[in-house]
C-alpha cells in the first residue's frame, strides 16, 4: 500500500479523491443540480446497493470456478447447471422440511456430491487434454439443463427465507429532505444486505482456509506446481476431488441463496455460466481476489446499465470485459 | 512473402477420389428425386446449419481456436438483412436493395468475427472458448434487451429473397441450388485454403506458435484474417439462415443454438471441411426424426447424449470412426499401427489440436 502511494503518486490521489466523492455521493443530500444531471438520490443509491449484492451473489459462483480452473486447469463450464441443481435440489428441501437453512445446507452438500462425481468419472480420466474437458463439460450441461427441464418443468419457483430475513431496513442514509424538516431514509431488503454478507463472509473464508490452513497450503502449492506437491507425498488426487467439492458445492449454495433473492427457472443456468465467465475473464483466472473485484465491477456494471441505459446495459458488461482483456489479457490480477 | 503467393496452392483433378464424383452427382440431382420437406427441411438446412459450422471448423481445425460466437456472426449478418433490407414488423427496414444489403451483411458480420478475433487472440488456449462464449451470450442478451435496432424478444420477420431472373428464390428447389452453390463455394474455398500457404501457417501456428513467431511469422495476424475468413463464411451462412427461415429473433442466436453448432462440428470431426456438413445432415436428420423414437421435448438430451458420446470414445468424430474403421479393415490385424498413423500423418488430426 504504501509503496503504491510512493510509486504511483498521481494516481493515488485520483483514485483517493473519487473514493470521497462516492462517499459524498451516498451520504451527502444531493443538491438540485446534481439530481437534474442524474436523476433521484433514491435511484443512484438503490442501484449502488443492488450492483454490490449482485456482485456478492456472482462472487458466490464464480469463486467455485476460479478455485477449480486454479488448482486443477479444468474449465467447468457445466458451472451454471450445478448453481441450477443446487437451487431446485435447495428448493425440493426447504419446501419438504420448512427449513430454509436445511435446503441452503443440503444444496451445499448434494452439489458438492455432484462436483466429486463429476471429477472423478470425467475430470481424472482426461487429466491434461484441456479442449476435451471443456467439450465434455459443455454436453453434460446441455443434459443436466434437459434432466431438470423434465424434472421440474419450466415453472419459476419462489424460495420462501425465515420471517426475519424478510422485510426491509432503514439505511442511515438520508434519501431527501422533505420540506417539513424530516429526512427520509432509503429503505434496502434485509435479504439483500444478508447476501452481500453472506458472500463477503465466505470470502474471507476462503481466504484463511487458502492462506492459513494446512490444506490450503497444498492448494496454493498444487496452484504452483502440481509435479512437485505429488512428490513431496502429498495425495493430490484427495486435494482435486476436495477443491472440487468446495467449488462445486460454493455453486449450489449460490443457486439457494441467488435462486431466494431472484427466482429459480430454467436458463438461469446460462445466465450465472456468463456471469462466472466474464468475472473470471475482468478478475483473472484462479485467483479469489480477482474473482471478488470482477464480481464487484460486473455486479456494479450489469446494475447501472439496467437503471440508466437499459437497453445498451448489456454492452457495458462486455465493453469492461474487451477493455481488460486488450490492457490485461490474463486479468486484473491473473497470474502467469 | 507476397500476396500471390501467400494463398496458393496445388490441386489436380487427377486426385479426385470416385467416392467424390458420387457424392456431387448425388448433390446435383438430389432434388429430382426428394420430395420439398427433403429438399428444404433437410437438404438445405443441413447446408445452412454445415456452412456455420465449416467456419468453426475452419477456426478449430486448423487454427486451434475454438470459437463458440461463430453462430453469433452469422446471427449478426441477418439481423443487418432485417435492418437494412426489408421486414414486416415496421421497425428499421431501411429498404436498401438486396446487393447491397447481402454485401454490406455479410462485410459487418465478417468485420464483427475479426473483432471477436481481436479481442481473443491475445490469449490462448481455453480462454478462447470463454470468451467467445461470453460474447455470444451477451449479443443473445443485448438483442434481446435492445428494441430501437434489433427489435427485442419478438424480433424481425418477412425476411424474403430477391425474385431475380424471373425466380423465386424461396422456393425448395432455387434455395436448395442456391444454398449449395454457397456451401461447396465454401467447402473448396477451406479444403483450397488449408493447402495453400496461409493455411499451411495456420496450421503451423496451431502446432506451436513459439517456433513460428521465432520463424518471423506474425502469429496474431494470421489468426486474425482467419478469423475474418470464417466471419464471411458464417456471414453467408447467417443470410441464407434468414432467406430460410424469413425471421430473425434472439432465440435464433441463443446459446444452445451456439453450442447445437460446436455440436455439430465435433460430432462431425473437425480434420477435414467435409465433417461439418456430414455433422449437419446428422444432427438435422436426428432432430426431425428422434420425434418418431422419443418424446419432443427431450431432443437435447438426445443431442446432448450423442454428443458426449463422440467426444468421449471418438475425438474426431463421426470421420475418425470412419478412418478408424477404414484403417482396421487394411491393416487388420495390426489396428493399433493403423490407429497411430491417422494421427501421426494427418497434420490436421484433433490429436495435435491440444495446446502443447
Amino acid at each position: 500500500m504504501r509503496s503504491f502511494v510512493e510509486r504511483h503518486t498521481f494516481w493515488a490521489i485520483v483514485i483517493l479523491l473519487a473514493a470521497v466523492l462516492f462517499l459524498w455521493m451516498i451520504f451527502a443530500v444531493w443538491p438540485e443540480w446534481l439530481i437534474d444531471t442524474l436523476g433521484r438520490k433514491k435511484t443512484f443509491v438503490n442501484t449502488l446497493l443492488n450492483g454490490v449484492t449482485l456482485g456478492g451473489l456472482y462472487f458466490l459462483v464464480a469463486s467455485g470456478f476460479t478455485l477449480i480452473f486454479g488448482l486443477m486447469r479444468n474449465v467447468n463450464l457445466a458451472h451454471g447447471s450445478m448453481y441450477l441443481l443446487g437451487a431446485y435440489i435447495g428448493y425440493e428441501v426447504a419446501d419438504r422440511t420448512g427449513s430454509w437453512f436445511f435446503g441452503l445446507a443440503i444444496a451445499f452438500i448434494a452439489v458438492a456430491i455432484s462436483g466429486i462425481l463429476l471429477q472423478y468419472l470425467v475430470f481424472r480420466r482426461m487429466a491434461g487434454d484441456d479442449l476435451r474437458q471443456t467439450l465434455v463439460t459443455i454436453g453434460i450441461s446441455i443434459i443436466a439443463a434437459d434432466a431438470m427441464l423434465a424434472i421440474w418443468t419450466g415453472t419459476t419457483y419462489q424460495f420462501s427465507p425465515p420471517d426475519w430475513l424478510f422485510g426491509a431496513a432503514d439505511l442511515p442514509i438520508i434519501s431527501v429532505i422533505r420540506s417539513s424538516g424530516d429526512a427520509v431514509y432509503i429503505k434496502y431488503p434485509i435479504y439483500r444486505l444478508a447476501v452481500l454478507l453472506v458472500a463477503v463472509a465466505v470470502g474471507v473464508a476462503l481466504w484463511v482456509f487458502l492462506n492459513r490452513t494446512r490444506i490450503g497450503m497444498m492448494i496454493r502449492a498444487g496452484v504452483n506446481d502440481r509435479d512437485m506437491l505429488a512428490a513431496s507425498g502429498v495425495n493430490v488426487q484427495m486435494v482435486f476431488v476436495l477443491v472440487f467439492a468446495i467449488g462445486a458445492g460454493l455453486a449450489g449454495f449460490a443457486g439457494v441463496i441467488g435462486g431466494t433473492a431472484l427466482s429459480v427457472a430454467p436458463g438461469e443456468d446460462i445466465r450465472y455460466l456468463l456471469a462466472s465467465l466474464v468475472v473470471v475473464i475482468v478478475g483473472g483466472l484462479g485467483s479469489i481476489t480477482g474473482a471478488a473485484i470482477g464480481a464487484l465491477i460486473i455486479g456494479l456494471a450489469e446494475q447501472f446499465g439496467l437503471a440508466y441505459f437499459p437497453t445498451y446495459g448489456v454492452v457495458l458488461t462486455f465493453l469492461i470485459m474487451v477493455v481488460v482483456l486488450a490492457v490485461r489479457p490474463q486479468g486484473l490480477m491473473g497470474g502467469r | 512473402m507476397n500476396s500471390s503467393r501467400l494463398f496458393s496452392g496445388s490441386f489436380s483433378l487427377r486426385e479426385l477420389h470416385p467416392a467424390t464424383i458420387v457424392t456431387v452427382v448425388f448433390l446435383i440431382a438430389y432434388p429430382s428425386f426428394a420430395s420439398n420437406f427433403f429438399i428444404l427441411q433437410i437438404g438445405a438446412y443441413s447446408l445452412i446449419l454445415g456452412t456455420i459450422a465449416l467456419s468453426l471448423m475452419m477456426l478449430a481445425g486448423y487454427g486451434g481456436m475454438v470459437s463458440l460466437a461463430q453462430l453469433t456472426v452469422a446471427g449478426l449478418a441477418a439481423y443487418l438483412m432485417a435492418i437494412l433490407g426489408d421486414n414486416s414488423m415496421g421497425v428499421m427496414g431501411l429498404g436498401w436493395p438486396w446487393w447491397l444489403t447481402v454485401i454490406v451483411s455479410v462485410l459487418g458480420a465478417a468485420l464483427f468475427s475479426t473483432f471477436i478475433g481481436a479481442v481473443s487472440v491475445r490469449t490462448e488456449g481455453i480462454y478462447t472458448i470463454m470468451i467467445t462464449l461470453a460474447v455470444a451470450v451477451a449479443f443473445f442478451y443485448f438483442v434481446r434487451q435492445n428494441y430501437v435496432l434489433f427489435n427485442g424478444f419478438t424480433g424481425f420477420a418477412g425476411v424474403e429473397p430477391p425474385t431475380l431472373f424471373g425466380v423465386y428464390w424461396r422456393d425448395p428447389v432455387p434455395f436448395y441450388y442456391l444454398t449449395l452453390t454457397v456451401a461447396a463455394g465454401f467447402f473448396f474455398a477451406v479444403y483450397y485454403c488449408a493447402r495453400s500457404t496461409f493455411g499451411l501457417g495456420l496450421q503451423a501456428i496451431r502446432d506451436n506458435p513459439r517456433r513460428m513467431r521465432a520463424l518471423g511469422f506474425n502469429i496474431t495476424l494470421h489468426r486474425i484474417v482467419a478469423y475474418f475468413f470464417a466471419g464471411v463464411i458464417a456471414g453467408f451462412a447467417g443470410v441464407l439462415l434468414v432467406w430460410f427461415n424469413g425471421r430473425v429473433s434472439p432465440g435464433t442466436i441463443g446459446v444452445d443454438v451456439a453450442i447445437d453448432i460446436l455440436v455439430i462440428a465435433v460430432v462431425g470431426g473437425m480434420r477435414h471441411p467435409i465433417g461439418p456438413f456430414i455433422g449437419a445432415i446428422a444432427f438435422v436428420l436426428l432432430e426431425n426424426f428422434a420425434i418418431d423414437l422419443i418424446d419432443r421435448e427431450r431432443f437435447n438430451m438426445v443431442i446432448g447424449t450423442a454428443f458426449l458420446l463422440v467426444v468421449l470414445f471418438s475425438p474426431d468424430g463421426l470421420l475418425g470412426l470412419w478412418n478408424r474403421f477404414r484403417d482396421r479393415f487394411r491393416f487388420r490385424g495390426n489396428a493399433l499401427l493403423g490407429a497411430e498413423r491417422v494421427n501421426k500423418d494427418d497434420p490436421a488430426s484433433t490429436g495435435s489440436l491440444e495446446k502443447s
